[in-house]
């Protein structure tokens, strides 16, 4: 049975200060926004993924494979690596779809962000709900640039692509730090850590939240959050 | 605590968790610059065999050369694996890309728990080796191989060298992770400046062609920096038993390319190697490759040959060709599949191995011609089943490697009268041989084609070919490399070039030649009166039409 999960922290608010907090901007054109978020996003979600655990007895437990595969972009020189899971890929487009049309139809500058958290689940006492506490924070401002010819969109498709190559390596820095990675949980605990309903891959739990930058250049016109890891009880 | 050694079995552990991570960082680097997308599946239920709970394909050969490398070793303070990325044109120029540095340095971390947190993170270390291989300048180069060059790797082990990437050249770190007995770092340096040096250039200053051969064979300039053999051992060092390598010969490296769709199947017999070692020639020079390339292309397109590596893709359809410096203990495979190509049967792949190899792009294949299966297999289940490490097998001699090419459409000798004397270069076959063995060469001396009747055909015999038992009447045309504008030697069975040469003559349109135009005419007056009183005849017809028009 879910629980409802609060934030340990308001939404908008700066996360929790034990939670690491990684920023990453990049301009675009409009129709590089889904490949350019998806090649960071599954970036990220490859170094956070683990095979399936399968619990046997003694409190031990062994790890599935993770496949991985190459993804060409077809509006960016650009190609990546991502973990083989359908099901992740249909979740992070869908996510990153949504926010594209956020970004489209917001009659704003282009300029959003995307973010991905990573967090844990802390089980609280009846009638407390269960808190979910950040310790891993990836955003990715967008700045949508419109071109004029077709001169300025092949530019456009080698310098993002560029750029892109900086982000994957900024990436793997953060993550070659070895920082703070929650504990390998026991079998009772393991949904308070990973996401386990994936039926390949087991990424920690996630959420992905968007919001569009207004003309103002106030961080909230309208604060859209669209949870793709359902938390909420039914 | 602090003074706590490492208990035995976690140093047997991490001896092996470095290994086997040594050996992946190879498969990772190499299968990133074959040139294409690669997928492997994931599995939830593990196995057990694949390490560090990733799904990647361990191809052979590359296993073979990257444990000949380290000839039992591990990667120690001064002593790091190296992989050299490099790339060479069809003209014979080559120049190094990258270098991938796995080394080890002194801080340790005693604390660090090996079977755990170090196996963890050198699977992570993995992923971003992953993810960095698809960012770096030579990837994007790599997927564009096939006809102007191929892309190379060579492993080494000692000291890294990164002189030959140029000035300028810029580092990337993947990661590192720290054990107890020192940190590891995987990083790489890759170059910046990729101007090319054109064959001309090579010709007037030889001794920059050391650069050249010191990719196939010894380096015989005293400037370059000390390389260590194939064969290096530190048994000295701690008395340790290493699988017995028979000893090299002045080819101390190998090279592993993957070529434009070359439709030979090459394996060697291990008899071919009874050669003395081969002469440095003072420009290393393929001056056929060109055309041979590309007549070979053309000839051969329309029969691909199976056989790939373990990594293919159908859509691509490159070959994984082996050339390299042969070693005459290790005689080499080599191998171009083709478009209808896949896999060998790789045997003793773990059982969720096999499962990837199914998943992937490439299709399946008979494997006929793919001969060292066997020896490969012993190899593999050592790697992979991670059982009895103390196994030190000479799987090497079982190696055997026989010579086939396929017929394409130039040739007419029969496949036994074609010689590889010399096997220890890379291309070798189309290296400058001697005289005799190159009018025999239907790759430098291609046979009429079908259509003789023009005389540019004969300009594609090369000047040679005076001395060949043909005797034929084109001695006096001079070779031309025939290059259509916009023509690309491609996947497509039919090119420019070959569109061209095939209907360069086609007969006269009929209704240009005289004779029947001029009988046409006079058909066409004699039924003028004829059709003139039918018109009459019809004349109110046409009035009434006209007035409908008014």
């Amino acid at each position: 049975p879910r629980r409802t999960c609060r934030r340990a922290h308001s939404p908008g608010a700066a996360p929790a200060m034990n939670c690491r907090a990684e920023v990453l901007e990049v301009s675009v054109e409009g129709r590089q926004v889904e490949e350019a978020m998806l090649a960071v996003l599954h970036t990220v979600l490859l170094h956070r993924s683990t095979g399936k655990f399968h619990y046997k007895k003694e409190g031990t437990y062994s790890i599935g494979t993770v496949g991985t595969q190459d993804v060409d972009c077809d509006f960016i020189d650009f190609a990546y690596v991502r973990v083989s899971s359908e099901e992740l890929d249909r979740a992070l487009r869908k996510a990153v779809g949504e926010f594209k049309d956020a970004l489209r139809n917001s009659g704003s500058d282009g300029m959003g962000q995307i973010s991905l958290e990573f967090y844990q689940k802390k089980k609280s006492r009846w009638p407390f709900s269960d808190e979910c506490i950040p310790w891993e924070l990836w955003t990715i401002k967008v700045n949508v640039v419109n071109l004029a010819n077709e001169q300025e969109r092949q530019i456009c498709r080698e310098k993002v692509g560029e750029k892109l190559c900086e982000k994957i390596i900024n990436i793997v820095e953060v993550m070659n730090r070895h920082e703070y990675l929650p504990k390998m949980p026991t079998q009772s605990e393991v949904d308070n850590v990973f996401d386990t309903s994936l039926k390949d891959v087991q990424p920690y739990l996630y959420k992905i939240s968007y919001q569009i930058t207004d003309s103002l250049g106030t961080s909230v016109t309208t604060t859209m959050r669209r949870l793709i890891k359902d938390t909420l009880a039914l | 605590a602090m003074d706590t050694d490492l208990s035995s079995q976690d140093r047997k552990d991490l001896d092996k968790f470095i290994k086997f991570f040594a050996l992946k960082t190879v498969q990772v680097i190499v299968q990133a610059r074959l040139g294409e997308k690669i997928c492997t599946r994931s599995s939830s239920s593990p196995t057990g065999s694949d390490w560090f709970n990733l799904a990647i394909k361990d191809i052979p050969e590359v296993t073979h050369e990257a444990k000949k490398a380290l000839a039992g070793q591990l990667p120690a303070v001064g002593r790091s694996m190296c992989v050299e990325i490099s790339l060479k044109t069809s003209e014979g120029d080559s120049m190094e890309l990258e270098i991938w540095c796995l080394e080890m340095n002194e801080k340790c971390d005693k604390e660090i728990k090996v079977s755990y947190t170090v196996y963890n993170r050198l699977s992570l270390l993995l992923k971003s080796l992953l993810a960095i291989t698809r960012v770096t300048p030579a990837y994007r180069l790599s997927r564009k191989q096939g006809h102007e060059y191929v892309i190379l790797y060579r492993i080494y082990f000692g000291e890294v060298q990164l002189s030959g990437l140029g000035e300028g050249f810029q580092t990337v770190r993947v990661g590192t992770v720290g054990t107890p007995v020192g940190t590891i770092t995987l990083s790489c340096a890759y170059r910046i400046n990729l101007a090319f040096m054109s064959t001309r250039q090579f010709e007037r200053t030889p001794p920059i062609m050391g650069i050249i051969i010191d990719h196939f064979v010894d380096r015989p300039y005293p400037s370059s920096s000390p390389m260590h053999p194939c064969n290096y051992r530190a048994g000295e060092d701690n008395g340790a038993v290493y699988p017995s390598v028979e000893d090299s010969q002045e080819v101390c490296t190998t090279s592993f390319s993957t070529s434009p769709p070359s439709q030979c199947v090459f394996t060697v017999t291990k008899a071919h190697f009874q050669t003395p070692p081969p002469v440095v020639t003072d420009t290393l020079k393929v001056p056929v490759m060109g055309l041979a390339f590309s007549h070979q292309l053309s000839s051969s397109r329309l029969s691909y040959q199976p056989a790939a590596l373990g990594v293919g893709s159908a859509d691509m359809g490159y070959p994984i060709l082996f050339a390299g410096g042969l070693n005459a203990a290790h005689p080499h495979q080599l191998i171009g599949p083709g478009k209808e190509g896949g896999v060998p049967p790789i045997p003793s792949q773990p059982a969720h191995g096999t499962q990837a190899d199914q998943e992937r792009i490439c299709t399946p294949l008979d494997g006929v011609h793919y001969s060292a299966a066997t020896p490969s297999s012993s190899e593999d289940t050592e790697t992979v089943s991670n059982s009895s490490e103390g196994k030190c097998g000479s799987p090497h001699d079982l190696l055997e490697t026989i010579f086939i090419r396929k017929v394409g459409a130039f040739v007419n000798k029969p496949i036994n009268q074609v010689t590889m004397a010399n096997l220890d270069i890379p291309f070798a076959m189309f290296a400058p041989k001697n005289v005799e063995l190159e009018d025999n060469d239907p790759m430098v001396n291609p046979p009429d084609s079908p259509e003789t009747e023009s005389p540019l055909q004969g300009s594609l015999h090369s000047e040679g070919s005076s001395g060949s038992s043909t005797g034929n009447t084109h001695d006096d045309f001079v070779m031309i490399d025939f290059k259509p504008a916009f023509s690309k030697d491609d996947i497509l069975p039919m090119d420019l070039g070959t569109f061209y040469r095939e209907f360069q003559n086609p007969p006269q349109l009929s209704s240009l030649s005289i004779d029947i135009g001029a009988q046409s005419m006079a058909e066409d007056l004699d039924s003028l009166p004829e059709k003139l009183a039918v018109h009459e005849k019809n004349v109110k017809e046409f009035d009434a039409f006209v007035e409908t028009l008014q």
